[in-house]
């Protein structure tokens, strides 16, 4: 008796970790629900549970512990998502035990499986240098566009680091990307600073947000889909302040 | 010619987006793949001359379409390819232009750019929702066996 009631534990730990990492990493909020239960019923366990962007309620049955976790920032990390969901594979196929996936999660949540920030901004780059050329731009505006997609991108990583706070950064971010394209424009490097400005701030985007919050509606989540699609807005909304406030001087 | 170029320049914005997204990197081509056929089909309508509104929901239905086969194919959770597929098609500039013609004052034509991109977000979920609905049936006819839609019904869940 003494044993299951340290596995119910430990169970309850895992599931309740599993679910945290996805949640952090910005999963959907049905696959992370699905995942818990799912890793939930291959441990004989009879799971309930209640998962909003913001935390986690998490119980075994009625005559079980209870636990909540709270999920305090959310980011895109999709490396993760498919790391968890791979150990849920395993668990689920009895591959593995519930300690070993335990010990597992624990080394996901621990490690950082971003590429360095060098090449996240050479990516930014090149993507707001393509996106242009998608947008109908010209050939001649690709290195104002890529220069400024690297610019807001560097910006962004900057300005997280050094406040923690989500808006202000894409607010600042869209804010350097316009001043620069405006000084590209300005200098004769650049000849449609609409285009430019829209190509780099595509890796700004909240599509994530955007698509998670459909696809959790349609599940039939509707305070989880509400509650992305108010982040999404709020995003667009500061990237759309930044590149005004430069707007407004032109 | 010009679809070529399409093509290329969205695989690799598609691509390089995945980077920013820290996809697995072994699945980045697909995404790029994803992203590429998306825009190509949204783009094709859009020089067919058809409504804004049908262009943007063929492109999503495309992209959830291509992203579930994937899914199935890596045995990688579906929203990796989704994500990155479908940011080409956000309407970006329809969106910049509301906040441009706000900032300018002329709130007429804002607004109007606004219901655009309002109208093109609802096109965008519809496309979504019915491609992966569409998706799940065909799956279900063909095998007959357990579908990743039955994770929608809670009643069904887990039995």
């Amino acid at each position: 008796m003494i044993y299951n009631e340290q596995k119910d534990d430990l169970a309850l730990d895992c599931l309740l970790l599993a679910g945290q990492i996805m949640m952090e990493s910005g999963a959907e909020t049905y696959r992370v629900e699905d995942t818990m239960i799912r890793m939930a019923h291959s441990q004989n366990l009879d799971a309930q549970s209640y998962v909003t962007p913001t935390g986690i309620i998490l119980t075994l049955g009625k005559q079980q512990k209870t636990k909540i976790i709270s999920i305090a920032s959310r980011i895109t990390d999709l490396h993760k998502i498919a790391k968890v969901n791979n150990i849920s594979r395993k668990l689920t196929l009895k591959i593995i035990t519930l300690e070993e996936a335990y010990d597992e999660l624990r080394l996901i949540q621990k490690t950082n499986y971003f590429l360095p920030f060098y090449l996240q901004i050479f990516m930014a780059a090149v993507s707001s240098a393509c996106f242009l050329i998608l947008f109908k731009g010209t050939y001649f505006d690709m290195p104002a566009a890529f220069v400024a997609g690297g610019a807001g991108y560097s910006a962004l990583l900057f300005i997280q680091k050094l406040t923690k706070v989500k808006f202000f950064s894409e607010f600042f971010a869209s804010f350097i990307i316009a001043l620069s394209a405006f000084c590209a424009v300005y200098f004769g490097y650049g000849l449609e600073i609409d285009k430019i400005i829209i190509g780099a701030v595509m890796p700004l985007v909240p599509g994530v947000l955007i698509t998670n919050a459909v696809r959790d509606m349609i599940a039939g989540h509707l305070t989880a889909g509400i509650a992305k699609g108010t982040e999404a807005l709020l995003t667009a909304f500061s990237i759309g302040s930044g590149v005004a406030v430069v707007l407004v001087f032109i | 010619m010009d679809y070529i170029i399409q093509f290329i320049f969205s695989f690799f914005a598609t691509a390089s987006l995945c980077v920013i997204f820290n996809a697995p990197t072994r699945v980045i081509p697909y995404c790029g793949l994803v992203g590429a056929l998306g825009w190509i089909i949204f783009y094709t309508t859009m020089e067919l001359k058809m409504p804004e509104v049908t262009a943007y929901f063929l492109g999503a239905f495309v992209v959830a379409i291509c992203a579930q086969g994937f899914a199935r194919k890596l045995k990688t959770p579906m929203i990796v390819f989704i994500v990155s597929g479908i940011i080409p098609l956000v309407p970006g500039g329809l969106a910049y232009n509301t906040m441009r013609y706000f900032v300018e004052q002329n709130y007429a034509l804002g607004l109007e750019m606004g219901i655009r991109a309002f109208l093109i977000s609802g096109a965008f979920a519809m496309g979504i929702v019915f491609s992966e609905v569409i998706f799940q049936l065909f799956v279900h006819f063909v095998k007959n066996g357990i579908t990743s839609m039955q994770s929608f019904d809670r009643n069904k869940r887990g039995q």
